[in-house]
């Protein structure tokens, strides 16, 4: 054994050795885990992408165990559904967490984008960091539309119905393209079936492949922090940035803790208020899709609502769709349209404080009014605030430049 | 943290779970109690599950819902099951259809009477303790009843001979606009049932909360596991709080 | 010890501490995913016990049923198929089915591998790799075959008690379901006595 072994100069290393000859997982972990370094004033605003990431393991593996008692078919999708939440042991607490996660992915991420817009994450150069995950953000979309269909109960139907017509509304194609997307003259099996699809294949694979070069090019640039300032430019006589501390064992052991905490709160819904008053699990869809039989008020599920709201706001078919859309892909653009010097809320003026704070406002407010009837001071109110949603991007290049800034420290603040 | 970031931070999380859906629930019922259901009460779902299958399985289905489930969790054995409830089964791991048939109740009734396994979800609890309590001579209706909770209703006052027949009083009111509405006042005893109004509320409650155990019969579980679950995170969120200050004590 | 000391010991605890709890965290949760995939409730109501009534039956003469799935056959013997059954003792594997316990429920682990002599009810598949096994119940004393179950797909050969020869790949004797005579002309398939 031994002659062989200094014959073909077995390494002396051992296992994990031999792995990293062949395949670079120890250069990986450290790239990536052991030897990160992301700044040690991360407040708590930095732990939703990594229940961000969470809420992605929880769907992806309740989705698997769904689609094995699942029927996507007109005639058998809403018993199926049924026969998960009655039949199948445990299958109500599976289906219970994949409702749940659904909405718990779009506060997730909305409190993500929300903390890049509060230290200015998306600015150079993280520019394309910040275009990926609207990409996800998009994708999770069209995940969260496709996957709504699938109970098939009077919301899936004419949720879908609505938001399938908004196509008509573009010129020229757009009642061909609503046929095509249908793949029927009416919402149908058909519809379903593809959507389901696209539900558990297209779109999750399209999800994950984001997901990774989102942080592969987060991990190339580096994090942000809450002080918008580059730690990469004061690095010590070891080459680790002075404020920086690796990823594994400080900041895994301070995300464990926001995960328990997350996993308190998402049990909490799951185990006591699934339906989460109507928001989560909508009234109308315990109900079987009944073309013949619109329910008194259709909403789309609440992530949506701040959008849907823009589109009422507008008395006209195609306009609204224009403003609508346009209002989902805007914030695409904040690299572009944030001209200040600094990048955290911390050292920025009153103005885009002001800004800011009037947007949080415009977006739960046109999210509350998504949900009213469309009729009398909803519909002013939702003029008004999409005027504020769009003033907000369109004005930041104007009071972005010309807020008074602090100067910037040479280090973190950070308080032991 | 900065006061900016606390004070946007509750402002966000507290947006996120403080709203509700205002209109979610449909219009405003003139008839709106509450139902008073106690999903713990085994004694009174028992009761419901009777009056269930004596008054209301001749025509409607739960077709989702098992016999063996109601057994299993109203605490009855198989023989209960058998001779007290399963009047159109002989399984008890059968669900629960009409007696009815499907295309004779479309032809009767211009629409088949629903399926009612879901029906306290979708229309929640309240709404069916006063649609059966509801029911008002009319005697222009097919059926000589409607309902003030659901007008033009197809369904018969199937409960009559407990309930009686009543009559309901509206008031017109006039509009700033100049149209007219009816609004309910009350009702009026025409002819009494076998019960008076207190016991007739009791058999409407001990039905509607029958009807709410079978929309989703693991309710009452799920909140007893959630709480170990919760426990049990608490647990764990103190280990790890601990080991993250002691990893912290590093960071300086 | 040091103070340094403490707090590696310290922190030693609490890593351990905290990747227990993890593991039995997720166990707990790998449990309902688990059960999850056994057979459902609804699985088990169209698993239920199947009734075959036994008066068409002539003797002589076989019927398959289906039970959970899977096929059943109910041979009515004759006295004649009765009395070659011991003839074939020699050529069999396991004649008094004692090698397999599982295989048949303690009231059928008898020579005739039955409750009542004259009705065989054993699952038709064979025990080597599941075909269906096609009776012959016609005697060829020049092939020394005394009648009873062939298996298609690779030659196993059973006799009339759904006994398994020697020499032919099937391992053991065909299962016998559990079973009960509800009355003298009704047996149910999938029900012992008294079980529910």
């Amino acid at each position: 054994m031994a002659r062989i072994e200094t014959e073909v100069g077995k390494p002396q290393g051992g296992f994990m050795k031999w792995i990293d000859d062949r395949f670079p997982f120890t250069k990986t972990m450290e790239h990536h885990v052991t030897k990160y370094y992301a700044a040690k004033n991360f407040n708590w605003w930095y732990i939703f992408g990594v229940l961000a990431f969470v809420v992605l393991a929880i769907q992806l593996i309740t989705g698997i165990f769904l689609t094995m008692n699942y029927k996507p078919s007109a005639t058998e999708a809403f018993a199926s559904v049924e026969y998960i939440m009655r039949d199948v042991e445990w299958g109500w607490l599976i289906r219970y967490m994949h409702s749940t996660g659904a909405s718990f992915f779009f506060v997730v991420v909305y409190l993500h984008m929300f903390r890049a817009m509060l230290y200015g994450s998306y600015k150079k150069p993280r520019e394309l960091i910040w275009i990926i995950g609207m990409l996800i953000f998009f994708v999770l979309m069209a995940e969260a539309f496709a996957g709504y269909l699938l109970p098939w109960g009077q919301m899936s139907y004419w949720g879908a119905q609505v938001i399938i017509s908004l196509f008509g509304a573009i010129p020229v194609i757009g009642d061909g393209l609503v046929e095509y997307i249908k793949g029927d003259y009416a919402i149908s099996d058909i519809t379903l079936n593809r959507f389901f699809a696209l539900h558990v294949i297209v779109l999750p694979l399209a999800l994950i492949g984001l997901v990774f070069v989102h942080i592969v090019a987060l991990h190339e640039v580096g994090s942000n922090n809450p002080d918008g300032i580059e730690i990469k430019d004061n690095k010590g006589p070891d080459g680790v940035p002075v404020d920086g501390i690796a990823f594994h064992p400080y900041h895994t052991s301070k995300d464990l803790v926001g995960i328990i905490v997350f996993l308190m709160i998402f049990s909490a819904v799951v185990f006591f208020a699934p339906e989460m008053g109507g928001f989560f699990l909508e009234h109308a869809n315990f109900e079987k899709a009944n073309v013949t039989a619109t329910p008194e008020h259709i909403a789309p599920v609440w992530y949506f609502t701040p959008y849907y709201a823009i589109l009422r706001a507008v008395p006209d078919k195609f306009w609204g769709f224009v403003l609508f859309a346009i209002s989902v892909v805007l914030p695409l653009f904040l690299p572009w349209l944030d001209r200040s010097r600094v990048r955290s809320i911390r050292y920025r003026g009153w103005m885009y404080k002001t800004a800011l704070t009037t947007f949080v406002i415009t977006f739960l407010m046109l999210l509350w009014l998504g949900l009213q009837p469309a009729e009398g001071l909803y519909v002013l109110l939702a003029r008004i605030f999409t005027v504020l949603y769009f003033a907000f991007f369109l004005l930041m290049p104007y009071y972005t430049a010309k807020d008074k800034t602090k100067p910037l420290p040479d280090r973190v603040v950070y308080h032991g | 943290m900065d006061r900016f970031t606390k004070l946007a931070g509750l402002v966000v999380l507290g947006a996120c779970f403080a709203t509700s859906p205002a209109s979610a629930a449909g219009g405003k019922s003139p008839l709106a109690d509450p139902s008073g259901i106690d999903l713990d009460n085994v004694a009174s779902l028992q009761r419901g599950a009777a009056n269930y299958m004596n008054y209301c399985s001749g025509c409607h289905s739960a077709e989702y819902v098992r016999f063996s489930t109601i057994g299993k969790m109203l605490e009855l054995s198989d023989e209960q099951l058998i001779d007290n409830l399963m009047f159109n089964a002989d399984k008890t791991f059968e669900t629960i259809n009409a007696a009815m048939p499907h295309a004779d109740a479309e032809r009767w009734f211009g629409q088949a009477p629903p399926d009612l396994s879901l029906m306290a979800r979708s229309k929640g609890a309240d709404h069916i303790y006063n649609f059966l309590r509801g029911y008002y001579v009319d005697p222009d209706s097919p059926t000589g009843v409607d309902n003030v909770v659901l007008a033009g209703t197809s369904m018969p006052h199937v409960l009559w001979e407990l309930q009686g027949f009543q009559k309901a009083n509206f008031e017109q009111h006039e509009n700033e606009d100049g149209s007219v509405t009816m609004e309910f006042e009350g009702f009026e005893m025409l002819s009494a049932g076998s019960m008076d109004a207190e016991a007739y509320d009791e058999f409407v409650r001990d039905t509607t909360n029958f009807l709410a155990f079978i929309a989703e019969p693991v309710r009452q579980d799920r909140r007893k596991i959630g709480v170990w679950v919760l426990i049990f995170l608490l647990f764990f969120l103190v280990i790890a709080a601990q080991l993250k200050k002691e990893i912290w004590k590093d960071v300086k | 010890m040091t103070e340094d000391d403490l707090d590696r010991n310290r922190r030693h605890f609490l890593s351990v501490a905290a990747a227990a709890t993890g593991v039995v965290g997720a166990a707990a949760v790998a449990i309902p995913f688990i059960s999850s995939l056994k057979p459902s409730a609804r699985a088990q109501a169209l698993g239920a016990p199947v009734e075959v009534p036994l008066g068409s039956i002539q003797p002589g003469e076989m019927v398959r049923v289906v039970w959970r799935g899977k096929l059943v056959f109910v041979l009515r013997r004759t006295e004649e198929m009765l009395e070659r059954l011991p003839s074939v003792v020699d050529d069999l594997r396991d004649p008094d089915s004692t090698e397999f316990a599982d295989h048949q429920p303690d009231y059928a682990a008898n020579e005739t591998r039955s409750v009542k002599p004259e009705y065989l009810v054993v699952e038709g598949s064979c025990t080597h790799l599941g075909c269906a096994p096609l009776e012959d119940f016609e005697v060829r004393p020049a092939e020394g075959w005394e009648g009873g179950f062939f298996c298609p797909c690779h030659g196993s050969k059973f006799d009339l008690a759904g006994r398994v020869y020697k020499g032919v790949p099937a391992p053991s004797n065909l299962r016998v379901p559990p079973h009960r005579f509800v009355r003298d002309d009704l047996i149910l398939i999938g029900q012992d006595t008294g079980a529910a």
